[in-house]
């Protein structure tokens, strides 16, 4: 894929098709919408709009639940995760806008189990970016996307949400 | 006494992050926002069914009290525990140093340990910063109190308390009530309130309880009460220590109440939303009445509340800021 193809619009219509047939196909009607911060976020609040959820959108701040804590320290602008209401025995629609390691996934259902234990989980990811290093999986994929080894994808938004890739500098 | 000049040529790390956290003085606005910004973070952990995160899990915390304290040992313990770390509480007080080990010696065993962070509390100002200076490097040193010297993480939950409440500090008036001469408490909170930003700073006590050349700290001085809390938006009391009582800096706890408790009679002369704290423990008719450590202007619960947040804060940013120099240091390249 290249970034000429890369509208996220086209890629959130899709998500959100390939959703609604996911919960049909598991008898889920009334799932709580979590987002990861930022980008998730982001993609949470669109697809909650998709799917005429009433519920407000689930965020959720990982910082304290990574796991390179001891290589990188402490994010300075960590913010709470906000998750109303009970999430025991709920079923959770997790959303991210890149999956990549799987470690941030990793971190969120760590963090998600802190609430509550969840009847399930759906993963939705934007883009897989195709290096795993952890056996995680996403449910519901936007985009798989190879990068370059020195190249980096990043989600701008809230409005309008953009895809760009870039250089690491 | 231990020297503690140029605090922050220690407590912080080649980055400008905390890797001890010794004392208010001197550090940036930019790094106490950071400090309640991931506290608050912390604070509304309590919406979690479990109240844990793993940030400092198989770290291991002692906390090191040279000084007895019930309350600031345990909301400490409680921070660590809640940041999944081993926890060692050691009350050196009646144990080693009685035996005639040295605070090196001491220092020494429990590095032996394997521990990651020391939270000390010690009667001597300048404790805190001459064990930082001692201990292996990375691992951490957290001020629980040093003699009259400072309080920083007291002050900061006091902070981060206002800050919940009033939003913010640069358009309020503060007022400190009660033995300035003896307080840590009240020398962390005029650094962090002045870096903060805050509009004004008044203390108010009796001259006996008030440092020589306290204005040079930036501060309004008032020995009379009502004066002092005309229009102010926050009221930090402050504990009085019985044993004053007896050396003859004050003349008896009923007349200190007259002339400097908090009564209902005189928080009229504040703004009509302003707000009380106390650190507590609270002595009730001497330092406050009852009718306004209960009532709904107090935020002294909130104070508690806030203060293991504050905990989680700094010592999550300290292990941080040693783990950030550590990496550093390795990826520098070694001199000839």
């Amino acid at each position: 894929m290249t970034s000429d193809n890369l509208s996220v619009d086209a890629l959130l219509d899709n998500m959100g098709l390939q959703l609604k047939s996911l919960l049909e196909q598991r008898q889920i009607s009334n799932p709580l919408i979590v987002g990861i911060r930022t980008g998730g976020v982001w993609l949470a609040e669109r697809l909650q709009q998709q799917l005429a959820l009433q519920e407000p959108i689930g965020i959720l701040d990982i910082s304290f639940y990574r796991d390179d804590f001891t290589k990188k320290g402490l994010n300075p602008s960590v913010q709470p995760s906000q998750l109303q209401g009970d999430t025991e025995g709920r079923h959770i629609i997790l959303v991210d806008d890149v999956i990549m390691s799987g470690r941030t996934v990793r971190a969120a259902l760590n963090e998600l189990f802190d609430f509550g234990r969840p009847a399930s989980v759906i993963l939705v990811t934007l883009l897989d970016l195709q290096r795993r290093e952890l056996p995680v999986q996403a449910d519901v994929v936007g985009a798989t996307l190879v990068l370059g080894p020195n190249q980096i994808v990043k989600l701008s938004g809230p409005q309008p949400l953009e895809l760009t890739i870039r250089q690491r500098t | 006494m231990f020297e503690h000049n140029d605090p922050n040529r220690i407590q912080l790390n080649s980055n400008g992050q905390l890797r001890h956290f010794l004392t208010t003085e001197g550090l940036s606005r930019e790094l106490l926002t950071e400090i309640l910004d991931t506290a608050d973070s912390f604070v509304d952990m309590g919406a979690k069914q479990i109240k844990k995160v793993p940030l400092l899990r198989g770290r291991t915390v002692v906390n090191l009290f040279f000084e007895a304290s019930t309350r600031t040992l345990s909301t400490f313990e409680l921070a660590a525990k809640r940041l999944s770390a081993d926890v060692l509480n050691l009350n050196i007080s009646t144990s080693s140093t009685s035996k005639g080990e040295t605070l090196k010696d001491t220092l020494m065993t429990l590095e032996a340990m394997h521990s990651d962070m020391f939270v000390v509390r010690h009667a001597d100002s300048g404790a805190a910063h001459f064990i930082a200076s001692q201990v292996t490097p990375h691992v951490a040193v957290i001020n629980a109190g040093d003699g009259r010297h400072a309080h920083p993480t007291q002050a900061m939950l006091d902070m981060l308390t206002i800050r919940r409440h009033k939003g913010s500090f640069e358009p309020l008036t503060f007022a400190i009530v009660g033995d300035i001469l003896h307080s840590r408490v009240a020398r962390s909170q005029i650094h962090a309130l002045r870096t903060l930003g805050a509009s004004e700073i008044r203390v108010i006590a009796p001259k006996t309880l008030l440092p020589r050349h306290i204005e040079a700290m930036g501060v309004k001085v008032f020995t009379d009460m009502r004066q002092g809390l005309k229009d102010v938006d926050v009221i930090m009391m402050l504990r009085l220590q019985k044993e004053r009582m007896t050396s003859a800096l004050l003349p008896s706890e009923s007349e200190f109440y007259k002339l400097y408790g908090m009564t209902t009679e005189k928080l009229a002369y504040a703004r009509p939303d302003a707000v009380v704290m106390h650190p507590g423990p609270i002595n009730r008719g001497v330092e406050i009445e009852s009718a306004i450590a209960d009532g709904p202007r107090s935020l002294i619960l909130d104070q508690v509340t806030n203060g293991i947040a504050v905990r989680m804060a700094v010592m999550s940013m300290a292990m941080s800021g040693q783990m950030v120099e550590k990496q550093l240091q390795q990826s520098a390249p070694a001199a000839n």
